[in-house]
């Protein structure tokens, strides 16, 4: 992706996170938890399991479904980061070409298997982790962490990579802009004003920061950043928490799609 | 490189979590002893610069492939090692919730691989020994190159061992290691004149910084502080913004040597029966059916990658392909409808 | 009343590239009074502000405010009785949300959680964006966002109220907002501006700053309708009285 891709990228994502649906009133440490129980369970399955991960995308599918978060994005996110996934999952089949199952009369391999079972986890944690933003904003996410433990000065710094990140990339989309309209399709000389330019308007952002310093100090900073007290879980959350649960244990271990599939061979005899 | 959840076991991720948690709550209580209030800014300032920079490849000259800048030593040498760490951590974790980039499990494997090593091993027992008080500009780039080739070549390897005892990838320690290190070598060297490039420009400009660093004590800053900032930011901005638009078309260096290897090497197929290994599926799944049926051709319209689960001695089973299938349709139709439902409840009112 | 006493004897301040900003500021402000810095850049206006709430130390003389001299030691208290309100209000929300901001100050001072609420929501009525409260700075429109940053400094009940440009970025309505509340506070107000129309809407008594020094300290009717006095130093007459002064038959 350009840089321009990923600003507007990344501002989408936290646009949908602000918005208010059943599941972006939850309170953000089940989603967290939830989330990590969800991507440990799924990593949890065997190398080879193909099936049992199916229904784990009712999840991902639940969760877009109910927080409005349009499905293509997710779906094109997940593909776009997967290249690395997929080519180390890539020598599994290459090396792995033992046979394992027999499928309409085509030998399976157990290094296909495993490299199907690869992405299918791979999906299923990464919308996972996508969703997570996005029905959490990231400041909802960062109290979370802090009420769950995390060390307060990290909470902090992450809350202020994510205020000047913003920052940042809007002057420079600025400054794209400006260089475009003068560049009148002539890269070459382009770089050198862009480098120039960049580095005035980033000097302002340079200010910027310690101006904001300068502004924490004058309402009493004193090196803590304060934070109120916790959220109180509500009977949502619990109850989000424990179909969570429910639903991993349940999938985990009970091989529903083959009895699925088993009363379905029996149907159709 | 971030690992990717789908990589890794629980056990190997619940480690590295463990570890690098462990490490990041004994930084930020340093931290929190030792802090100017003024680096606060500066490392989020740092934070955005490392991850912009992180978002640019760069050509391996000579390869023909591409790397990309962890950024790990440079926030050592200048932030001293625990804001390192934690300025390293927070990048990040905003790039796995933000793009995904590396998983939520992996994230301690990619804290530790990119975080520990540079900050804590790295910095302290090799670079600031070596170059550590600001000395010649010679030095300084030796120390920087040899630093971060080595930290990146603990990273690397990290990652071999990680996806090995993960045990989900069939690629042997041998030849992973084959494929990373060497890449990770060029990257470092380049990352290496990077960096030493970097820390005599602060040298010139603002000693007391590396001074303060060396004492294990970021040093206050004043005013013109802003001028090192600022050329971190323009660096920031210019690797981000300007370089991105020339970013190099090569390939990432992992998959330059994939590719190479995969055409000059056959590698040997493993020779064991297939008796263990269905053993093994067998414990875990006792409650297979056990019996065979001939489906017509056609029939199940699901994705490609849906094949079926491995009967117990071997003979097809297609139960879990219809049963993927159907699944996988409630899955969507639930989806869908709920969706449906929440428009038209929406449009009514 | 002496704790609304800003006192500046003889201040001098230089900066550590040898730039001397202030060369010898002296005025004294009192309870409830309503003043402008005016001046043409570089004249030194934010330098002096940034005295006032001990950002900045003067090189000599002394600074006074309420009953505390400027030091280094004293520098936190004096932050509780003045509140600084600067030209990017971008600059000052700095927390996750408005809230947040607002609350910033109020959990500094140390005060309880029922307290901080309270203080945030009276705040934020006073500058009307109570409905703002949850959301982002980044969501929120310059004149919103110049709203909440007084509201963020108001909610510390501060004596004595310090602002740089605070309408610059404003549109026509924001700014006649921000003058009809600023004439509401019966605080000590101390305003650095280019907008002299403000000045002369708001402030009662008017400083003009030329290369570091107090170059006149008065009415602000009389200073502002001084043509003379402006334009030497780089100023010209508020818009309202040009459009007088031309209609006027020489």
């Amino acid at each position: 992706m350009t840089f321009d891709e990923k600003y507007f990228d990344i501002g989408r994502l936290d646009r949908l996170s602000y918005r208010d649906t059943v599941v972006h009133r939850l309170d953000g440490r089940a989603k967290v938890i939830g989330t990590a129980l969800f991507v440990l369970t799924v990593i949890s399955f065997s190398k080879y399991e193909i099936a049992g991960l199916v229904p784990f995308f009712l999840y991902p599918a639940l969760l877009m479904a109910l927080g409005d978060i349009p499905v293509r994005f997710i779906a094109r996110k997940v593909i776009v980061v997967s290249p690395f996934a997929i080519f180390i999952g890539m020598f599994n089949p290459i090396l792995d070409t033992r046979a394992a199952a027999m499928i309409f009369g085509v030998s399976v391999s157990a290094g296909w298997l495993s490299f199907a079972s690869i992405l299918m986890k791979f999906a299923l944690t990464v919308s996972a982790a996508l969703l997570l933003i996005a029905t959490t904003s990231f400041s909802g996410v960062c109290h979370a962490l802090r009420q769950l433990g995390c060390p307060a000065l990290f909470v902090s710094q992450l809350q202020f990579l994510h205020r000047y990140l913003f920052v940042l990339m809007e002057e420079t989309m600025r400054i794209v802009r400006a260089r475009d309209m003068r560049s009148f399709g002539r890269r070459g000389t382009g770089l050198k004003v862009f480098a120039r330019l960049i580095g005035i308007l980033f000097l302002r952002t340079v200010d910027r920061a310690e101006r904001i310093y300068y502004a924490m100090l004058s309402r009493g900073f004193r090196g803590d950043m304060p934070a109120l007290g916790q959220s109180r879980w509500v009977w949502p959350d619990l109850a989000f928490l424990s179909a969570m649960a429910l639903f991993l244990l349940i999938f985990r271990f009970v091989p529903v799609t083959e009895g699925i599939g088993r009363i379905a061979q029996g149907v159709i005899r | 490189m971030h690992m990717a959840d789908a990589l890794i076991s629980p056990a190997v991720g619940a480690t590295l979590w463990a570890g690098s948690a462990a490490v990041g709550g004994f930084a930020s209580r340093r931290l929190k002893r030792d802090l100017d209030d003024r680096t606060i800014p500066l490392m989020g300032v740092l934070g955005a610069f490392i991850f912009a920079a992180q978002m640019v490849n760069f050509t391996i000259p000579g390869t023909g492939s591409s790397g990309h800048l962890g950024g790990g030593m440079i926030l050592a040498i200048l932030l001293g090692p625990h804001a390192a760490f934690v300025v390293m951590a927070s990048v990040l974790t905003v790039q796995a919730l933000f793009f995904a980039d590396g998983g939520l499990l992996a994230l301690g494997c990619n804290i530790w691989n990119l975080g520990f090593y540079p900050s804590y091993l790295v910095y302290p027992l090799l670079y600031k020994p070596w170059a550590g008080e600001g000395k010649s500009p010679g030095r300084i780039l030796a120390a920087s190159v040899v630093s971060v080739v080595l930290a990146l070549q603990l990273g690397a390897f990290s990652v071999v061992l990680e996806t090995v005892l993960s045990g989900k990838s069939e690629l042997p320690l041998g030849a992973f290691a084959l494929l990373m290190q060497p890449v990770h070598l060029a990257i470092a060297l380049v990352e290496g004149f990077v960096t030493a490039g970097v820390i005599n420009y602060v040298r010139t400009a603002r000693p007391e910084i590396l001074a303060g660093a060396a004492a294990s004590r970021p040093r206050g800053t004043q005013m013109p502080l802003r001028k090192v900032i600022a050329t971190f930011a323009a660096l920031a901005l210019l690797t981000g913004g300007g370089l991105s638009w020339f970013a190099s078309t090569h390939p990432d260096g992992l998959e330059w040597s994939i590719e190479k290897i995969t055409g000059s090497q056959g590698l040997p197929e493993p020779d064991q029966g297939i008796a263990p290994v269905f053993r093994r599926i067998q414990e875990k799944t006792a409650f297979l059916p056990d019996y065979r049926f001939k489906l017509p051709a056609g029939e199940a319209r699901q994705e490609p990658a849906d094949p079926a689960w491995p009967a117990v001695d071997g003979g097809v089973s297609t139960a879990g392909v219809i049963g993927g299938a159907i699944v996988l349709g409630m899955v969507m139709v639930i989806g869908m409808g709920v969706r449906t439902l929440r428009r038209r409840k929406r449009d009514d009112l | 009343m002496s704790h609304h006493i800003v006192e500046f004897r003889n201040v001098f301040f230089r900066y550590p590239d040898g730039t001397q900003a202030l060369r010898g500021i002296t005025f004294r402000i009192t309870h409830g009074e309503s003043v402008g810095v005016v001046g043409a850049n570089g004249a030194g206006k934010s330098t002096l502000l940034q005295h006032l709430n001990g950002y900045l130390l003067p090189t000599a003389g002394t600074v006074t405010i309420g009953d505390l001299p400027l030091t280094k030691g004293t520098r936190q208290e004096i932050r509780r009785k003045v509140g600084m309100v600067f030209q990017h209000p971008d600059d000052q929300l700095f927390m996750p949300t408005v809230f947040d901001d607002v609350a910033f100050g109020p959990l500094n001072l140390g005060m309880d959680e029922a307290s901080v609420r309270e203080r945030v929501r009276g705040a934020l009525e006073m500058v009307n964006s109570l409905a703002l409260q949850d959301k982002p700075p980044h969501h929120l429109s310059c004149g919103q966002k110049s709203a909440v940053a007084i509201a963020a400094v108001m909610a510390m009940e501060p004596d004595i109220l310090a602002m740089d440009e605070p309408a610059a970025n404003l549109d026509p309505r924001s700014r006649r907002s921000l003058i009809s509340l600023l004439r509401t506070f019966k605080h000590s107000r101390i305003i650095a501006s280019h907008d002299l129309d403000l000045i002369l809407d708001v402030c009662g008594r008017c400083i003009v700053i030329g290369d570091g020094v107090v170059v006149a300290d008065g009415p602000s009717e009389e200073i502002l309708s001084d043509r003379a006095l402006l334009e030497a130093n780089s100023l010209e007459l508020p818009l309202s009285l040009q459009r007088v002064s031309r209609a006027m038959p020489r």
